[in-house]
């Protein structure tokens, strides 16, 4: 047992720092640093960049373009690209639907998709959740009828995330209603240009435009596009949402925003003294500076688990999203009154008109509205919890 | 970067499993506890045999050169036991002293004693009043001639009523919260002067409030150099609360184990009552919490035999809290899934619930630790 990182992986670190140092552009730095609107332009930039460097996919083998790293040297770039303020890259391609076709696709759509996933060419959404089927995500209706080499797609998926900007998309569809509801579902790739495919805008509460509803009205989708074998979807559908967890613990991100939550600490008056001598704000900061310790040594410990992460999975999205949504909460409590006005422009880097209280301020309140969603998604953390009773517990 | 045990750390982990498993179980360990001495000197000789007791103990010294994830390893299962043998009083704490602060001499004096069970040490340190606080020390050594001449009083002196020798802390110089101006003696529990008065803790150990009242002792028995024993203290301390965190994580890992069978096989309502979502979303988050307990356990063995002060302080300050606070919402849970029956005498749950809840009051409690790292904070932001 030895918790430091070897002197080749200290190298490694060494050599992903000096990367960022000379290739993330200031720009997207100071964006991702002020936590400012996101936007597709600036994902693709620095997707693009981490292509041209061969670097474009951290999690994925050699074979397909990856950088066959290990579960630390993920780590280690993840961490190192967060603390730079590198944008994340976008994981519906990446870490969900690449995956499932590394794993169960056929060759030829391995070769037909990877190359863009890896690009950053195309732009992959999910297509799960439907407006009946949230946590029940197997009573799923849109339907997929196979007419002759086409399948004609029917339905609505909803709280599609960046679907807006999406030129595929990966449904679950449901194939056949006869026996339990998990038999009949398929995992169909559809592209988001063909005819009968409306997206609508779902305003968040903190006034912006993340999430989605996808129609869909006589779809007609290529049968090649199915991934596997029909009927068979549920089954990637669960391997993918075990990838999608253990990214979720979302370490490197949430140890650049504690290591910005210290600074704000420091810099915010109280009174006559800086926050951090505050010290109900600093117990609190403590404890969470911990919880994030634990979770940062937990996640290392499990994918370093030869066993794999398992159930364990589901008890690092509950804890990963629970730091993290402590974490926006904090920076929020920060800014006191600062946090209280609501200026959407200011989120755009040329922004040059007025503000309420600090710089840092600004986004504070509606990253705390906008992460409640942290909980919810990827399977609610009830859902997790109800994933471990049976899974871990047996109960 | 790996969290995985040694060949060695894991065959020991096996055995030590086993003998528990088989000699250690509930009714046995009841009749121990409620024996004249509180420990059982089978179980400490089988200790001696396995070669626990002198595991982190120099080869030279009859030990076998081990650290401080050898402790974790057979903290563990004492926890997951309820062992209330005098491990971590004589081998971690007294044992641990005399092996980091101790001179030759007196290494080969006593090492080799504890490590083969003929000998029970114990750390005489806290005192009333000093709550939490190591530098806290109001005991006086007095030099007169070639002796000392020790008096005062301590407080929360675990195992200290079975121990041969006590390991005494005690003010040569400085003001009474200085950390400078400490330093250790080695006094034999039945010198003249000591005053020893032995209870047993709510959760079966056993604990002493010591007097020592112009209590003489050689100036060969003082340990380490006059005046600067507290880094060694402090260190000392730092070994037991990681082998506590260590025996916390086994101990609530056997509440969980206890608790999920109990709720598999008590039907309410028709249904066992693991089948209520409820319950299973209680023993979830008890299940998370272990596992976090279990890497801060890790985080605590892997830095207490550092000697780079702040970093191993920091760390053993963070695992004590977040187990601290785990070991309080498992044994609650536990206690609270059990129904009636985990309010009662006969479920092993109920002493396992008392075990967390006083080790999180050993050693300075959750509280007492999120303050340090907080304060840690404070000073390495400024």
């Amino acid at each position: 047992m030895d918790l430091n990182y070897t002197p080749e992986q200290e190298a490694f670190r060494t050599e992903v720092r000096q990367f960022l140092d000379e290739n993330l552009p200031d720009d997207i730095r100071e964006r991702v640093q002020k936590r400012l609107r996101p936007d597709k332009a600036m994902t693709e930039r620095w997707q693009k960049i981490l292509f041209d460097k061969g670097w474009g996919a951290s999690t994925w083998p050699e074979e397909f373009g990856g950088t066959g790293w290990d579960p630390i040297q993920q780590i280690i770039f993840e961490e190192e690209c967060a603390i730079a303020g590198a944008p994340r890259q976008l994981d519906f391609g990446l870490r969900m639907v690449a995956p499932v076709i590394m794993t169960f696709g056929n060759d030829e759509q391995k070769q037909r998709f990877l190359p863009g996933i890896l690009s950053g060419e195309d732009w992959w959404c999910q297509g799960y959740s439907e407006p009946g089927a949230g946590s029940d995500l197997a009573s799923l209706r849109t339907s997929a009828k196979l007419e002759g080499d086409h399948y004609v797609v029917n339905g609505q998926k909803t709280w599609t995330t960046l679907g807006q900007h999406a030129d595929w998309i990966f449904c679950l569809v449901r194939t056949s209603t006869e026996g339990k509801p998990q038999q009949g579902i398929s995992f169909l790739l559809i592209d988001m240009n063909t005819p009968g495919i409306e997206v609508r805008p779902i305003i968040m509460l903190d006034g912006e435009h993340e999430i989605n509803e996808v129609y869909f009205d006589n779809v007609k989708v290529p049968a090649e596009n199915l991934v596997g074998e029909e009927n068979k979807g549920w089954t990637y559908a669960k391997f993918l949402l075990g990838h999608e967890r253990t990214g979720l613990a979302n370490v490197g991100q949430w140890k650049a925003l504690m290591k910005r939550l210290k600074e704000v600490a420091r810099q915010e008056q109280d009174g006559q003294r800086p926050l951090i001598e505050n010290i109900r704000f600093r117990d609190r900061l403590a404890q969470l500076d911990m919880e994030l310790r634990a979770l940062e040594l937990t996640v290392l410990r499990v994918l370093t688990d030869k066993n794999g992460p398992g159930a364990l999975a589901s008890s690092l999205k509950i804890r990963g999203t629970e730091v993290g949504q402590q974490l926006f909460e904090m920076l929020m409590e920060a800014g006191g009154q600062d946090s209280i006005a609501h200026i959407p422009e200011a989120l755009e880097l040329e922004y040059n008109g007025p503000r309420a209280g600090s710089l840092d301020a600004t986004p504070s309140a509606g990253d705390y509205f906008n992460m409640r969603k942290l909980s919810i998604f990827g399977g609610s953390n009830e859902i997790q919890r109800n994933i471990i009773a049976q899974l871990v517990l047996g109960l | 970067m790996n969290f995985d045990l040694t060949e060695e750390q894991q065959m020991l982990n096996d055995s030590l499993r086993r003998f528990v498993a088989n000699e250690y179980g509930f009714e046995r360990r009841q009749e121990i506890i409620r024996s004249s001495s509180g420990t059982d000197k089978a179980t400490w000789s089988a200790f001696a045999e396995m070669g626990l007791l002198g595991f982190t103990f120099p080869e030279d010294f009859d030990g076998l050169g081990g650290n401080a994830i050898d402790t974790m390893v057979v903290m563990e299962n004492v926890g997951r036991g309820l062992v209330v043998e005098p491990y971590l009083a004589t081998v971690v704490l007294a044992g641990g002293l005399i092996r980091d602060a101790g001179n030759d001499a007196q290494k080969a004096d006593i090492l080799p004693g504890i490590a083969s069970g003929e000998r029970l040490l114990a750390l005489a340190h806290y005192e009333p009043g000093a709550r939490y606080n190591l530098s806290h020390v109001q005991t006086t050594a007095r030099k007169d001639g070639d002796h000392f001449l020790v008096s005062g009083q301590k407080t929360a002196v675990l195992h200290g009523g079975q121990a041969n020798q006590l390991v005494v802390s005690a003010r040569t110089s400085g003001g009474i919260s200085d950390e400078t101006g400490l330093s250790l003696f080695l006094v034999d529990a039945s010198a003249k002067g000591v005053q020893v008065e032995d209870f047993t803790t709510h959760d079966g150990h056993r604990t002493a409030e010591i007097s020592f009242n112009n209590v003489t002792v050689s100036a060969d028995n003082l340990i380490g150099t006059i005046d600067d024993a507290f880094s060694a203290i402090e260190k000392a301390v730092d070994l037991g609360i990681a082998a506590l965190c260590a025996e916390a994580v086994g101990a609530m890992e056997a509440m969980n184990a206890a608790t999920l069978e109990y709720i598999k096989t008590r039907k309410q309502f028709g249904v066992p009552i693991g089948k209520f979502q409820v319950l299973q979303h209680r023993m979830a988050d008890m299940f998370i919490q272990t596992e976090q307990a279990r890497t801060m356990a890790i985080l605590a063995a892997s830095e207490a035999d550092s000697n780079d002060r702040a970093s191993r302080r920091e760390a053993i300050s963070m695992a004590k809290t977040l187990v601290g606070q785990a070991a309080r919402f498992v044994g609650q849970e536990g206690v609270q899934l059990h129904g009636g029956m985990g309010v009662t005498d006969e479920m092993f749950a109920a002493h396992l619930f008392k075990r967390l809840t006083l080790i999180n009051l050993l050693f300075g409690d959750a509280d007492h630790h999120l303050a340090k790292v907080s304060d840690g904070l404070l000073a390495r932001t400024a």
